[in-house]
């Protein structure tokens, strides 16, 4: 915008007191004037002006509906779920059905990737793993969401002596490594004896709320005292009614960017439990677990480890992207003019 | 300033409190007998066996034994490993490893970070900063690991340009490549933090009276628009220096380090409560200083900002 005003040959020319004198100089006088964008009168009136104003969704959708970034990142994630829900659509090889006469053997026709140590088809395991990894993914974000959601409006919209215990609470939380903390909840009895996916959802939820908690915590606050809460207060609503139907409806936007992105980083750290040996049982097949298990033959097959690791990165990769094309949709001054 | 830092101060009291009672609870309620294994699951007499858990207190109840180990935190006395080692020894032995570890790779992260994130800030949208944006986007989904094993793979075994692993001593050289791969994915993240700041910042009012001055592009972007978009990257690599601790449990695990990182896992492993809380106090107090430290960095970097 401030390029537009700018001389390009220096400020040093005068400009057009000089021609107001109606003086004829040879010298060639150049104008600066700002561009003036130009509407139709046509196009102005054809503007309704008596519709509804878009919304913010609204308006987000169609913003999103021409990002390339939006359209790649949801393809992929909806190939994803598809692939977690119906495996078998993707895959005709059973992944359980092992034979050691296949052992570590390359790709042939029907096994286009080749073979783990255990003969097992490495393209059906890959196939199979991703309802696990998926599963913990969403189940956690969905479990981070209402932990950090709730603790983090209730802070930012009472404020007070709760906001002071709540954030002292998430910052012992928050002093705590995800990692770090999974770890050690899943050494807890009840978590190493009746390992599954949700022994892993729940640790990684008690140490990934308090990030959700701070953001909505910002979100509720900018908006608490916002006119169109005093105003429905003003028409009788109650104070808990208001939080629910006005200030948390308008706050959702940078919590779900921070979800989205949240939930692929939550895919990475289920593998890496898994791949310490503190995540997900070895019966449950992931990406995490065949990484795992291809470790010790990463040398001499290294494929075996690079294709779930790919399929891992890919599935993360889109809900990253997916976050930054919502981020740039939902926030419109940050919108590229 | 000094009242302020004072305040702060305080204010970590209760975090680290929380923190370490959060853990020794934790720790506490794992399963298995430690005592009992050092018999190796063969009765003990039951006079030698009260006398061992007297002496690490494990006949007491659980808000005794975490106020003894308050005390004797304070007091610098960590107490003993189970095979007898003070654990302020082991981690005397490990930690300087750990901390040259998480310095390089901070070092690598704030250096190319910032510069990565400064020129792809200064060309928004051109070819340059579409590369770093998309490599910066690969590097945070691909796990540390599965990077630390191929990176491991090519640089240490195929290429022979690093040791694949560490050798006892853990010298600075040999901990390029763990650095490396430590510092790798918040090195994603200090480039996409720069890159937004930078170039929300290139379009202030001050940037153009600085370039109305006269001043050379350089001064502008060094002094003008670097140093206030510093702030929030700043913020991120103070919190993240208690996450690269943390993250060296995976990355000294590949390449074989003898930092905290590996002796925290097997403690967790063993059972051995009085080295887990110890080193993860130790890592609460790195957390928790490292953002008090940045809270004081934000005076220098913006001088609006006062303390009071």
């Amino acid at each position: 915008m401030s390029e537009n005003l700018t001389p390009e040959t220096g400020p040093a020319q005068p400009v057009a007191p000089a021609a107001r004198q109606g003086k004829t100089s040879s010298r060639v006088i150049e104008h600066f004037v700002a561009p003036l964008e130009e509407t139709p009168l046509a196009a102005v009136d054809k503007v309704d002006d008596t519709a509804a104003p878009l919304s913010l969704w609204a308006d987000a959708w169609r913003n999103l509906r021409k990002q390339p970034l939006f359209i790649i990142s949801a393809l992929l994630i909806v190939l994803v779920v598809v692939v977690a829900v119906f495996p078998q659509w993707f895959a005709s090889v059973d992944p359980t059905s092992c034979d050691l006469a296949n052992s570590a053997e390359g790709a042939r026709s029907g096994h286009p990737l080749g073979f783990t140590l255990q003969g097992c088809d490495v393209y059906s395991r890959m196939i199979y793993g991703t309802r696990a990894s998926l599963m913990v993914g969403v189940f956690t974000t969905i479990g981070v969401l209402i932990i950090g959601g709730t603790m983090g409006a209730l802070a930012g919209y009472y404020g007070g002596w709760l906001d002071a215990i709540l954030a002292r609470l998430g910052d012992i939380f928050f002093a705590l490594p995800l990692i770090l903390g999974a770890i050690v909840i899943n050494q807890l009895p009840a978590f190493r004896d009746n390992r599954s996916v949700w022994t892993v959802v729940v640790a990684l939820v008690l140490f990934g709320w308090p990030q959700i908690a701070r953001i909505t915590r910002g979100a509720v606050l900018e908006n608490r005292n916002s006119d169109f809460v005093t105003a429905s207060k003003a028409l009788g609503l109650s104070r808990f009614s208001a939080l629910l139907r006005h200030v948390i409806p308008n706050s959702l936007a940078p919590i779900i960017v921070v979800a989205s992105i949240s939930l692929g980083t939550f895919i990475v750290a289920e593998a890496t439990l898994s791949f310490l040996g503190l995540g997900l049982p070895q019966s449950i097949m992931s990406w995490g677990n065949d990484i795992s298990a291809a470790q010790p033959q990463v040398r001499n097959n290294p494929g075996v480890l690079l294709w779930p690791a790919l399929a891992l990165s890919i599935t993360v990769l889109s809900f990253i992207m997916l976050g930054d094309a919502l981020r740039d949709a939902l926030d419109p001054k940050a919108r590229k003019r | 300033m000094v009242m302020f830092t004072l305040r702060r101060f305080l204010q970590l009291i209760p975090v680290f409190i929380g923190a370490t009672l959060l853990v020794y609870f934790l720790v506490f309620a794992t399963p298995g007998d430690p005592i009992a294994a050092l018999s190796g699951g063969k009765p003990m007499a039951p006079a030698v066996e009260a006398a061992l858990r007297a002496q690490y207190n494990l006949d007491q109840p659980f808000w005794v034994q975490y106020g003894l180990y308050l005390k004797n935190l304070v007091t610098l006395n960590l107490g003993q490993t189970f095979s007898g080692q003070e654990v302020s020894a082991v981690i005397a032995r490990a930690y300087p490893v750990t901390a040259r570890l998480a310095i390089m790779a901070l070092a690598f992260e704030a250096i190319f970070g910032i510069f990565f994130g400064v020129i792809a800030g200064l060309r928004k949208g051109k070819l340059f900063d579409s590369t770093v944006l998309v490599a910066s986007l690969i590097v945070i989904a691909v796990p540390t690991f599965v990077l630390g094993f191929v990176l491991q793979l090519v640089v240490g075994v195929q290429l022979g340009w690093a040791r694949p692993t560490v050798s006892g001593a853990a010298p600075w050289n040999e901990l390029i490549l763990p650095a490396l791969v430590l510092g790798l994915v918040s090195l994603a993240y200090v480039i996409r933090l720069t890159r937004a700041s930078i170039s929300e910042n290139m379009n202030a009012d001050y940037v153009r009276t600085a370039t109305a001055k006269g001043l050379s592009r350089r001064r502008v972007v060094v002094v003008h628009i670097l140093r206030n978009s510093l702030i929030p990257v700043v913020t991120f690599l103070g919190a993240d220096l208690g996450a690269l601790m943390g993250g060296a449990i995976v990355t000294e695990g590949i390449f074989n380090v003898p930092g905290v990182g590996n002796l925290l896992y097997q403690a967790i492993l063993k059972g051995e409560s009085a080295t887990v809380v110890a080193v993860v106090s130790l890592l609460v107090i790195v957390f928790v200083v490292a953002n008090l430290v940045v809270d004081l960095l934000y005076a220098w970097l913006d001088p609006r900002i006062r303390y009071v």
